[in-house]
């Protein structure tokens, strides 16, 4: 026996392979996204307000949220010096400043948790109703133009008084399962367009399972666009929360920019020209939806590539 | 198009008498069938809203009695009688929904009137404060999508996305009450010139020249707050379809007949561009319906809004119940209306 002195080259096994090509796909991403301003622009403000949401318990501490302890400060001051009045007090006499901060927390937790589940509701619905024919492909493209027209306050109102509490946990249940079918809509779209491919096809004459047909081959296929998709559900679900919040339908324990708007509007701040409890809460929730919006239009034409061409 | 068959060229699509039918619809038959068609899913959809109207509320906790109640008078024997027809079997409780699934007996437990008399009321108020924003919302908003769409990455172009995209992320209510704040109470150098609660003066008659000015007046700040929020939504989906034309080649071709670039603009990208902003603006209007909610509370305006926000607070549910069905047939009827509009100016949609 003589060993094998022959060079070797190594030949790199099939995850290496794998890893880097994601590696490669990820560059090219990350290089195609930051050639929007837009977009990079989206990401810079969410990442401030992640930063703001994350860092608030050890900026503002609590106390400064609770009613009893700031009895004795003065109810709309107007902005001052100090820095946790920067912004004034509220119709409670709390920092207006350390509310705002804390209010990034439910917008962000809710608005991605929400959208979450109305990303998995709406694609498994979407490929259902797009891979199946027949009654039940049927019956799921009904249930979507259904809850289609459900009117969103009104539904999410009785949802919530049927499940009880407000606690966050309904709250994000009750927009997931409103906020769905605009996506299923999108993925059965998509699912059609690629079951006409001929691959579909092959897969299904070499005996593909109608699961594997759907995981393996549809949902890699559509994912780009739901990705896009989620990511725009999210501004529209901080949008409607803030509405909930604002018509005192979300927990009052929480502190919320659409609460603060509640308690502004019941006070009678635009009346008192205590423009400081009014005017912030609104340009954080424009600035948290709007960098939502701009991520999800950057991502849907860097993921598209028919919108990417022109 | 038609549908296309996953498994290659159908069986279909050989026949030549088939290939002819398709080819050649006739146009009043088209529409005639697509119509029909188009009403019996809409009445489908409908069967689902009560079914779901229905178990939904048989779902709220509670004594449904006591809250049918509320404050009213009620005789002991007809409290027994609706006792015992809450104790019968629910699929014989869903029939009599279902029998009268307007349910025109029931009574709004705050105002002591029947539900339908209630939103009769409350109904021209929002009707003034749609029609007013959807307008508003739809010249604005077209005429903006269509100039920045043609002149792509000009300016113009830049400037109202950057302006549309901030209002399509602004809450309409935020809006109402920054208009409160600066044109009702007067700020800073605003003077504060609009009324900003209720939808007329007190104690005008609306039929006089007097009660229309003051309708009007009254109309100017929450109709500006929906419509700022909605023409956000006009204007982007008109750029993205004019934007989608700009490279097709009729446009090349009656660029090449020499056509004015304004006629181009005008006579031939416009009408296939407008499309996706009808239904929008169609399915909108069922939506603003029962979307006005918020803008309706903050300025204490008298329509069908107010009227949802009062019924949550004092718990009316016949009242929330009537509404929640109308909002729902509103947002059907439009959609059905939209669907109808657009395969009428296209014939593409109708095969």
């Amino acid at each position: 026996m003589t060993t094998d002195t022959a060079p070797t080259v190594a030949i790199p096994s099939v995850r290496a392979i794998r890893w880097k090509r994601r590696q490669v796909a990820t560059a090219r991403f990350i290089r195609a996204f930051s050639r929007y301003r837009s977009g990079l622009f989206g990401v810079g403000i969410l990442l401030f307000f992640v930063a703001v949401a994350v860092s608030a318990p050890y900026v503002f501490p609590e106390y400064l949220l609770d009613p009893n302890a700031n009895l004795s400060n003065s109810v709309y001051a107007p902005p001052s010096a100090e820095f946790y009045y920067w912004m004034g007090t509220d119709d409670l006499g709390r920092s207006v400043l350390a509310e705002l901060a804390w209010g990034a927390r439910p917008s962000l937790v809710v608005g991605i948790l929400a959208s979450i589940m109305a990303m998995i509701i709406g694609t498994l619905v979407g490929i259902a109703s797009g891979h199946f024919r027949g009654f039940f492909g049927g019956s799921m493209e009904r249930l979507t133009d259904w809850f289609l027209v459900l009117p969103f306050v009104p539904t999410v109102i009785v949802l919530q008084a049927v499940l009880g509490e407000t606690t966050i946990w309904i709250t994000v249940i009750v927009l997931g399962i409103t906020s769905w079918p605009g996506t299923a809509r999108l993925v059965r779209a998509q699912t059609l367009s690629v079951e006409a491919r001929p691959y579909i096809e092959r897969a299904k004459v070499l005996g593909n399972s109608d699961w594997a047909q759907m995981v393996r081959h549809i949902l890699p296929n559509v994912m780009p666009l739901v990705i896009a998709n989620t990511t725009l559900t999210v501004a529209i679900v901080i949008l409607s929360m803030t509405t909930l919040a604002f018509l005192g339908l979300l927990d009052p324990n929480l502190i919320s920019w659409g609460g603060m708007l509640d308690s502004a509007d019941a006070t009678g701040a635009a009346l008192q020209g205590a423009w400081w409890f009014l005017i912030p809460p609104g340009l954080c929730v424009i600035a948290v939806v709007l960098a939502f919006t701009l991520i999800g239009r950057t991502l849907e034409v860097v993921l598209n590539p028919r919108l990417g061409s022109n | 198009m038609a549908q296309q068959e996953p498994g290659g060229v159908s069986d279909a699509a050989l026949d030549p008498t088939e290939f002819g039918r398709v080819q050649r619809p006739s146009r009043v038959s088209g529409i005639g069938r697509f119509t029909a068609r188009r009403l019996l899913t809409g009445l489908g959809t409908l069967a689902f809203v009560l079914v779901f109207n229905f178990f939904l509320f048989q779902m709220l906790p509670g004594d449904p009695l006591a809250r049918y109640k509320g404050a009213r008078e009620i005789s002991a024997e007809d409290l027994a009688a609706l006792r015992q027809e809450l104790e019968s079997p629910l699929w014989e409780q869903f029939f009599n929904y279902v029998k009268d699934p307007l349910q025109l007996d029931s009574y709004s437990t705050i105002q002591g009137k029947p539900v339908w008399e209630v939103i009769a009321d409350a109904l021209p108020w929002t009707l003034i404060l749609l029609g007013t924003s959807t307008l508003l919302a739809t010249v604005i908003g077209i005429w903006i999508g269509i100039r920045a769409g043609w002149n792509r990455g000009s300016k113009f172009d830049k400037n109202s996305t950057g302006i549309t995209l901030f209002l399509y992320a602004t809450p309409e209510f935020w809006l109402g009450l920054l208009l409160i704040l600066f044109f009702s109470t007067g700020f800073w150098i605003f003077p504060g010139i609009f009324p900003s609660g209720s939808a007329i003066g007190s104690g005008l008659d609306p039929w006089t020249v007097d009660g229309v000015i003051s309708i009007a007046w009254h109309t100017v700040l929450p109709a500006a707050s929906l419509a700022a929020v909605y023409l956000a939504d006009y204007s982007l989906i008109m750029r993205a379809s004019m934007v989608d034309e700009l490279g097709q080649d009729y446009l090349m071709t009656a660029r090449a007949k020499g056509l004015m670039d304004r006629a181009i603009r005008r006579g031939h990208a416009v009408p296939n561009a407008s499309l996706p902003t009808i239904t929008l603006i169609f399915l909108n209007i069922g939506f603003i319906i029962g979307g006005a909610i918020t803008v309706e509370t903050v300025f204490s305006y008298p329509g069908l809004g107010l009227l949802t926000w009062n019924a949550i607070q004092a718990d009316d549910l016949p009242l929330l119940q009537a509404l929640f069905l109308f909002f729902s047939v509103s947002v059907i009827v439009f959609n059905m209306i939209a669907d109808i509009v657009i395969a009428a100016i296209d014939p593409r949609i109708r095969l």
